[in-house]
């Protein structure tokens, strides 16, 4: 077998066990419900209020937006997350140390937070469709939303890697999370972006998260609903655009950020960040 | 020595797998290797000892790649650290010091996983990887096979970072204190683990430890590192030889006990048989332990007698060994 086969291989192999150990694992099992629940019961105290004057239920037009802030968050911050602790862990030493095994590493990654966000979604898209009357995935709906998901993957991911490369305390975690909160805030998630302020909706639409909330409102939201978003449109071509340039961006990046910080990792790093870690915990 | 090994079994002298001239590290303004020279070869076992911040670790880690080093040349298998390929890292076994990583894996999902990756690097001599099942066997973790890695006890998880070093039957291991958190039966095994790679494989193998026993078991031949400096180089017994030139010789005759200190003891053992006869009983000869040598070595540095430690360079291997020229300039 040759390398490449033998390299893909071994992450998808990789990617794989990590599912399997992360749904085997009641505490992990609990972190993808426990949100989704939550989200739910959210959209359904939300279901008596309606969307202006549509008379749409505003639970059922939150539902995709909160879908699309789910892929946003698996890429970016459970990728930024992972590399983190496993660099302290010495996960990813360990991986340095095989042949191709950083490779064999993203690999890995990629599958697993692929898989996480599959899962996440629907886990949100399946009640919900239940649950909320206005809800419609046709044919076309399901393309979009396919192609959303996987543009969205490739913008968040990269970056996701981008940002866990940059800090090395797990506890740092907390300043990457707070700028993604109010990001969050001004991406139209539960409020709709065009009743913001423009400079506010200027900076919304820079990044990949209210564009991943817009496509996926586009694929499961009756027509009538686009009145309430900015241009009166589902903007799916500025959508494409969008998420593909932080697509680009990303990959362009993150094998630069990634390599040289695969290049620090030795085992007395690994060895002063334990140390560290011991500290922290007291 | 352990069982099914060939004791004939010497070293080949061939190129070295490690050849250090010189190296040199610099963190900041602070120096932390100030040009040291060795050589390690296939099939030797080679003990780096040396007192904590003596460098040891820095040393390792930049003949594994994972440190760019200031100065100096250094090659292993033939390959300058700096700039080896994956190709190269697929001949090289490195036994990391595990904490928490691959928690939720099992032990041989684990080993079976990394093992595929040096599958394409197989050559006709060395069969890559190592068959999983045997490898698990071989370091003792069979009825663990199918535990996770978070619940196995320090000793058993050295083990599996053992195991993980050697699975891709590395023509180089490097250990840094590899029996950290091991019983004596455990250590045991381990060292039969280590000499069986060097003798039956030809593996050359490169460790740390602060055990300085199982440094006098394992090794051929003995590096102490202080303050950045290969103070000594050579066998255990070589050290020892020149650490004291004065053996204890003990002896009992007519139930009294007699101890003597000798430059030669075996003139003295025959004087004393030529003497006294039939009379001596319970002799002993006795030279220094390894841990006395070392403690001699590094006080000597510390103190500053350098004029002692920097004429001693023992290494026994004729012929094969350029740094023991280099590192008495």
């Amino acid at each position: 077998m040759s390398i490449p086969t033998t390299v893909f291989r071994a992450g998808m192999v990789r990617g794989r066990s990590e599912l399997r150990h992360t749904f085997t694992n009641f505490q992990d099992l609990w972190g993808y419900i426990f949100p989704a629940g939550v989200l739910l019961v959210v959209m359904l105290l939300q279901s008596s209020a309606t969307v202006g004057a549509t008379g749409f239920s505003l639970g059922a037009s939150t539902l995709p937006g909160a879908i699309g802030m789910g892929i946003a968050f698996a890429g970016l911050m459970s990728v930024a997350g992972q590399l983190i602790t496993e660099r302290e862990d010495g996960t990813l030493l360990r991986n340095k140390a095989i042949p191709h095994g950083m490779t064999g590493y993203m690999i890995g990654k990629i599958v697993l937070t692929i898989g996480m966000s599959v899962v996440s979604l629907l886990l949100l898209l399946v009640p919900g469709l239940f649950i909320f009357d206005g809800i419609q995935l046709d044919a076309g709906g399901v393309l979009v939303l396919v192609v959303v998901f996987v543009l969205g993957m490739a913008a968040t991911m990269p970056i996701g890697a981008v940002i866990g490369s940059l800090f090395s305390n797990p506890t740092s975690m907390g300043f990457v999370m707070l700028p993604m909160m109010g990001l969050i805030g001004i991406s139209g998630i539960f409020y709709p972006l065009a009743k913001y302020p423009e400079w506010l909706q200027w900076i919304g639409q820079v990044f990949p998260i209210y564009w991943l909330g817009l496509g996926m409102r586009s694929s499961m939201l009756p027509d009538s609903l686009v009145t309430v978003e900015i241009g009166d449109s589902w903007r799916h071509w500025e959508t494409f655009g969008v998420l593909g340039a932080w697509a680009v961006l990303g990959l362009v990046l993150a094998p630069i950020v990634l390599r040289r910080m695969a290049r620090r990792e030795s085992g007395s790093a690994v060895a002063s960040r334990r140390e560290r870690a011991m500290a922290r915990m007291g | 020595m352990a069982i099914g090994i060939d004791e004939t079994a010497e070293p080949h002298v061939t190129d070295p797998v490690i050849d250090v001239v010189d190296l040199r590290m610099r963190y900041g303004d602070k120096d932390v290797l100030l040009g040291e020279s060795f050589t390690v070869q296939s099939g030797e076992v080679v003990a780096l000892l040396g007192p904590n911040g003596a460098g040891k670790t820095t040393t390792i880690e930049v003949l594994e790649g994972f440190r760019m080093r200031s100065s100096g040349h250094v090659s292993v298998l033939g390959v300058d650290p700096g700039r080896g390929d994956e190709a190269w890292r697929a001949r090289l076994g490195v036994v990391l010091q595990s904490w928490r990583d691959h928690s939720k894996w099992q032990v041989k999902e684990l080993l079976s996983h990394i093992a595929a990756y040096y599958a394409p690097y197989a050559t006709a001599d060395r069969p890559r990887p190592r068959d999983v099942d045997e490898l698990i066997t071989t370091v003792g973790l069979t009825e663990h096979a199918t535990k996770k890695v978070k619940e196995l006890s320090g000793g058993q998880r050295r083990r599996l970072d053992v195991a993980i070093g050697i699975v891709g039957s590395p023509e180089m291991l490097f250990l840094d204190e590899p029996t950290a958190g091991f019983d004596p039966e455990a250590r045991q095994e381990f060292h039969e683990v280590v000499r069986k790679l060097a003798a039956n494989e030809d593996t050359g193998i490169l460790l740390t430890t602060h055990d300085l026993s199982e440094a006098e078991k394992l090794a051929d031949r003995i590096l102490i590192l202080a303050g950045g400096r290969i103070v000594a180089n050579g066998t255990p017994a070589a050290l020892s030889r020149q650490v004291s030139v004065d053996a204890q010789v003990t002896w009992s005759r007519g139930g009294q006990l007699f101890t003597a200190s000798t430059p030669q003891a075996s003139r003295f053992v025959q004087q004393l048989f030529e003497q006294y006869g039939d009379d001596v009983d319970d002799l002993e000869v006795r030279r220094a332990s390894l841990e006395e040598t070392y403690m001699a070595f590094v006080h000597a540095f510390e103190t500053g007698s350098d004029a002692d430690t920097n004429a001693l360079d023992l290494s026994s291997r004729e012929g094969a060994d350029r740094s023991s020229a280099e590192s008495k300039r």
